[in-house]
């Protein structure tokens, strides 16, 4: 697959920043203590704006899986639902696409970008 | 204050091919499918005091040489059509305009094929998509449904053969109308040997890629009543959204038809055992099947069984995408306003062959984006009213 490049959109920098150093790291909403994903400026659930980046687990499970079959060769596009509760878009890498299934514990990995900074992917635990 | 009976449908065209090409586009093509749509109605442009389009009613109106009093470009991807006809039910009801015309032209295979540029353009600079689903190569626009698909699968187990069912029984549809671009029967083994595309999704489960047009013109319902073919008056309308990406849906088994679906019936004063044509936005398999739980057709994960044997075929119980749907009739991009002329050709008995007999309520229930942006009519015939 031939990556299009993350832009830095303004309320991720911190994100983004983290993945130089191969964190994953999540906005929280100090008001109501919910996690926020994708970063903002404003918590989503009560409108506060005073969040803070706290690191992931990294570790969660495929919520839903697409092989892209068409591409050369196929590989998996996942929904990931983290153990912190929120849902990432991303790929798990590292087995057979067909050995991907709902329900796995995944954990994240790291892909470089050109910029030093590094993609979040996840690829299945044991 | 309910939108029941207080406006009404009074003309419908389309234009689609079976070679799925158009010869004439932009512009030139949306004037054209106006002007059949104004004609079935029995009024001129002269008429006209409401504009609906999707991406310019400002340029639209000047192009046509009319200066409307209501004006609407609110654009959801394939529900906006729907949405327009709420819209302007409720503008006409509250008493800003008399007739609104709406229209919706594309020709992706025309613009290839003679080497025309395309509008389309990626939004520009960061936005939330570009900067957290396109790095990771998920094929547009499949691979959402695909991955709303698998969800269903694995929670419902719901099967490939039954998704498959659905290809089966709109193509079935599609035979019996020459205007479809694919006519000739398939099997549940056709769906199944068809390229998969992102998994589970094979080819037949996805929409066409079609040139087409459509165009409504609505009035108040008593003017209706003056005009030469029956009304369809709009009995219900609602609308719904939860999310722009699929990774933002909230449920992925689940899309806001949930909600406004219900609104739609509960308005309108009707049940889904009462409609008899549904026209259910058919972009894949998967949609059509996620709306018949979501409109309350049967049970959230019951969508497989439903199908299974046949009931939205012709013949069937629950009469579906009575024209071939987006997966057999035409699917230029945005597909809802042709549920809508099917639905109002339905209600007025002008379907030949694959007229359901003795329509009275038809529920145009389109679906925007990726599962993002819902949106439910219920039309009737005048015995619808009473």
């Amino acid at each position: 697959m031939k990556r299009i490049e993350p832009p830095v959109g303004e309320a991720a920098e911190p994100f983004w920043e983290a993945t130089r150093d191969e964190r994953l790291i999540l906005q929280w909403c100090t008001a109501c203590e919910q996690p926020v994903w994708y970063p903002r400026e404003v918590c989503p659930t009560c409108l506060g704006d005073t969040l803070e980046w706290r690191d992931s687990s990294g570790q969660g499970a495929v919520y839903a899986c697409t092989v892209e079959h068409k591409a050369e060769p196929p590989y998996v596009v996942a929904l990931v639902e983290l153990d912190e509760g929120v849902r990432l878009l991303s790929n798990v890498v590292g087995s057979p696409p067909d050995q991907v299934a709902i329900g796995d514990r995944v954990t994240v990995t790291w892909e470089p970008l050109s910029d030093g900074r590094n993609l979040p992917l996840f690829e299945l635990v044991n | 204050m309910s939108l029941r009976g207080k406006a009404a449908i009074v003309g419908v065209a389309d234009a689609v091919s079976p070679t799925g090409e158009l010869d004439q586009h932009g512009r030139a093509l949306e004037a054209a499918v106006i002007k059949e749509a104004l004609d079935d109605a029995g009024l001129t442009l002269a008429d006209v005091d409401g504009v609906c389009h999707a991406t310019s009613s400002v340029g639209l109106a000047e192009y046509l040489g009319i200066h409307p009093t209501f004006t609407d470009s609110t654009n959801t991807g394939g529900s906006s059509y729907e949405i327009h006809v709420e819209h302007a039910a409720a503008a006409i009801a509250a008493g800003l305009c008399e007739v609104v015309i709406g229209v919706y032209a594309s020709t992706p295979r025309g613009d290839r094929s003679r080497g025309r540029q395309r509008s389309f353009q990626r939004p520009p600079g960061p936005n939330p998509m570009v900067e957290w689903e396109l790095p990771y190569g998920m094929r547009m626009p499949m691979g959402p449904y695909a991955l709303a698909a698998s969800r269903h699968m694995h929670q419902y187990g719901t099967t490939s053969e039954q998704l498959a069912e659905i290809a089966v029984s709109t193509r079935a549809w599609a035979a019996l109308n020459p205007r479809a671009r694919y006519q000739d029967p398939i099997t549940v083994d056709d769906v199944l040997a068809s390229p998969m595309q992102s998994s589970p999704l094979h080819l037949l489960d996805c929409c066409l890629v079609t040139d087409g047009a459509g165009a409504f013109v609505m009035t108040s319902a008593e003017r209706a009543r003056s005009l030469p073919k029956p009304p369809v008056y709009v009995l219900g309308a609602a609308t719904c959204h939860d999310h722009s990406m699929i990774s933002q849906m909230p449920d992925l088994t689940t899309t806001p038809g949930a909600v406004c679906g219900p609104n739609a019936f509960r308005q309108a004063g009707v049940k889904p055992g009462d409609v008899d044509v549904l026209m259910g936005y058919d972009s894949f398999t998967i949609t059509a099947l996620l709306h018949l739980e979501d409109l309350g057709f049967c049970a959230k994960g019951e969508g497989g069984a439903f199908v299974e044997d046949g009931c939205t075929a012709p013949g069937g119980s629950l009469p579906m995408n009575t024209n071939g749907g987006g997966l057999s009739y035409t699917h230029p991009g945005m597909y809802g306003m042709f549920l809508i002329v099917e639905a109002a050709r339905q209600l007025r008995g002008e379907c030949g062959p694959r007229q359901v007999a003795e329509a009275e309520i038809a529920v145009a229930h389109g679906s925007g984006m990726v599962l993002s942006v819902m949106s439910t009519l219920v039309l009737g015939a005048e015995g619808a009213l009473s």
